[in-house]
């Protein structure tokens, strides 16, 4: 099989942004990632987006944004995974070019949440969940972390502020990050004095709503020019996974199971093991998600997961980097386009220079993203290539 | 209005009818045909009793389009005692009185309003304490 790389990358900030539609965010990430590559020329178009449809009554996004950005004539279709739809727009980006049947794809992860506003939205985020058992009994996906975070902090005795670490750590590393929706670093103080939003998830447990657009094109290492302007980023393992959709079917709704086979089968691919790993962009939708995520793909034990951030070593400098550029807790949740975002922020980190997010040496990064309470997982690593 | 959708959904709904495997014995709710435990096929009707306990719960108070009337309401994961375990809203009960492990029943109710006078009213299970304990 033939080497991906990533050629180009491009990504609007993150945030509430009433003056830029769903086809004019997507056009400006394409624009940047297209530039980036020194002009490569797509001949697919991948897009990762959850909720168009529903919440600015805009389906059929492949032609649509196609048709925008002058690439008309070329194949295009959206790939939806509800959260990870950016993580499943990249698989197959890579999967076009890997099996050597494309030679340039684009992928880009869009999303415009503000739309719609108010209790429509939270209807619209439920379509992600089990619309007949899940979404029928008023659930909602903050809900339904709300009370994972519960039994949680039950079955291991977690302190009442045992999960501050990973708002405290996202929100310093999005400082530095220009494309971030906040940009302040908080204190622990602002974590336990912070507003209830379904008990015992506070305002800083979970990731706002938030729109933007990321993107990036794939090509085959060959097909890169020797004076090429950017360090190459390979894509050295992709994988995905899926679980019942329904948070009660799981065989142990503590375990994100699709975060451990897509992370282990992207490993194995890319022939590393976790120890390599110098940093993950993991999904922290909800921090009790990211600490699943931690324990699920190995770093930490069961029900341990959120030491990892109380004992900072999630931070730059710890053990395991995490949301090195903000994550989506600082970046803010941009729905489908969040996949999109993990690589572009991967691939600064590995191409260097990051500013001061750089992770020193970083030679491989894992990235992963979550559709719903990890029913489905697409993990990828990213590789420097020397 | 999305009558079909709900009408298909009745015995699960109204009267909490899964399935039990025939190789496994393992109880299967909602019915899905396949058995998630063995693999094989699982075609047998069977009625929970709709007892459980609380597994665990949080209170929603900024609801989803439909269920405003409601709020603040309580969901929760119930564990029932055949093993499943769904996801339902408590009732009959004061939101700062659940504690995990409680012991609760099935209970028919509203679930939501499709709003106009001429709406759907969706019906379906709910769980409140049980009210003699077993």
């Amino acid at each position: 099989m033939t080497d991906v790389v990533i050629a180009g990358i491009g990504q609007t900030k993150v945030g509430e942004l009433w003056d830029i539609s769903l086809r004019d965010l997507a056009f400006d990430a394409i624009q940047d990632a297209v530039k980036d590559s020194g002009g490569l020329k797509p001949q697919a178009l991948f897009i990762g987006n959850m909720l168009a449809p529903n919440l600015s009554n805009q389906a059929h996004l492949g032609a649509l944004i196609a048709d925008y950005a002058g690439l008309a004539g070329i194949e295009a279709m959206t790939l939806e995974a509800a959260g990870a739809s950016g993580g499943a727009a990249l698989r197959q980006g890579y999967l076009a070019i890997a099996s050597g049947m494309l030679d340039v794809a684009l992928v880009v992860g869009v999303e415009k949440f503000t739309d719609k506003i108010g209790p429509d939205v939270d209807t619209a985020l439920a379509t992600t969940s089990d619309s007949d058992f899940e979404a029928v009994q008023g659930m909602t996906p903050t809900a339904q972390a709300a009370l994972l975070m519960r039994r949680y902090m039950h079955e291991y005795q977690v302190p009442r502020d045992g999960f501050a670490g990973f708002a405290l750590t996202a929100h310093a590393n999005g400082v530095s990050n220009p494309y971030a929706m906040f940009r302040k670093a908080i204190k622990l103080e602002t974590y336990t004095k912070a507003e209830m939003v379904n008990e015992p998830l506070n305002l800083f447990d979970v990731a706002p709503n938030a729109d933007g657009a990321a993107a990036l094109v794939l090509t085959r290492r060959e097909l890169i020019p020797t004076n090429f302007a950017h360090s190459l980023v390979k894509i050295s393992g992709s994988a995905s996974a899926s679980d019942t959709l329904a948070l009660h079917d799981r065989k142990d709704v503590l375990y994100f199971e699709t975060a451990q086979l897509s992370a282990g089968r992207a490993m194995k691919q890319a022939g590393i093991t976790l120890n390599q790993i110098n940093f993950f962009e993991y999904h922290d939708m909800f921090s009790i998600y990211a600490a699943l995520q931690l324990e699920a793909v190995g770093l930490a034990i069961k029900g341990q997961g959120w030491k990892l951030a109380a004992d900072n070593e999630i931070a730059l400098k710890g053990k395991i980097p995490c949301a090195t550029m903000g994550g989506l807790k600082a970046r803010g949740f941009a729905g489908g386009a969040t996949g999109v975002y993990q690589a572009v922020e991967a691939a600064a980190q590995l191409r260097g220079p990051a500013g001061t997010n750089q992770i020193a040496g970083a030679k491989y990064g894992l990235i992963q993203s979550l559709g719903g309470p990890a029913s489905t997982a697409v993990s990828h690593i990213l590789q420097k290539l020397d | 209005m999305e009558i079909p959708r709900h009408w298909r959904l009745k015995q699960q709904r109204y009267s909490l009818v899964g399935e039990v495997c025939p190789h496994c014995d393992y109880k299967i709710f909602p019915p899905r045909d396949v058995c998630p435990n063995c693999g094989s096929e699982a075609k047998e009707m069977y009625p929970f009793n709709g007892k459980g306990e609380v597994y665990s719960y949080t209170t929603i108070y900024e609801a989803p389009s439909g269920y405003d009337a409601n709020a603040p309401y309580t969901v929760a994961i119930v564990k029932l005692e055949e093993g499943p375990m769904i996801t339902a809203q408590l009732t009959d009960v004061d939101n700062a009185d659940v504690q995990i492990g409680m012991p609760v029943e099935m209970v028919t109710r509203k679930m939501r309003n499709d709003g106009d006078e001429r709406g759907l009213i969706v019906y379906g299970y709910k769980f409140r304490p049980r009210l003699t304990v077993h």
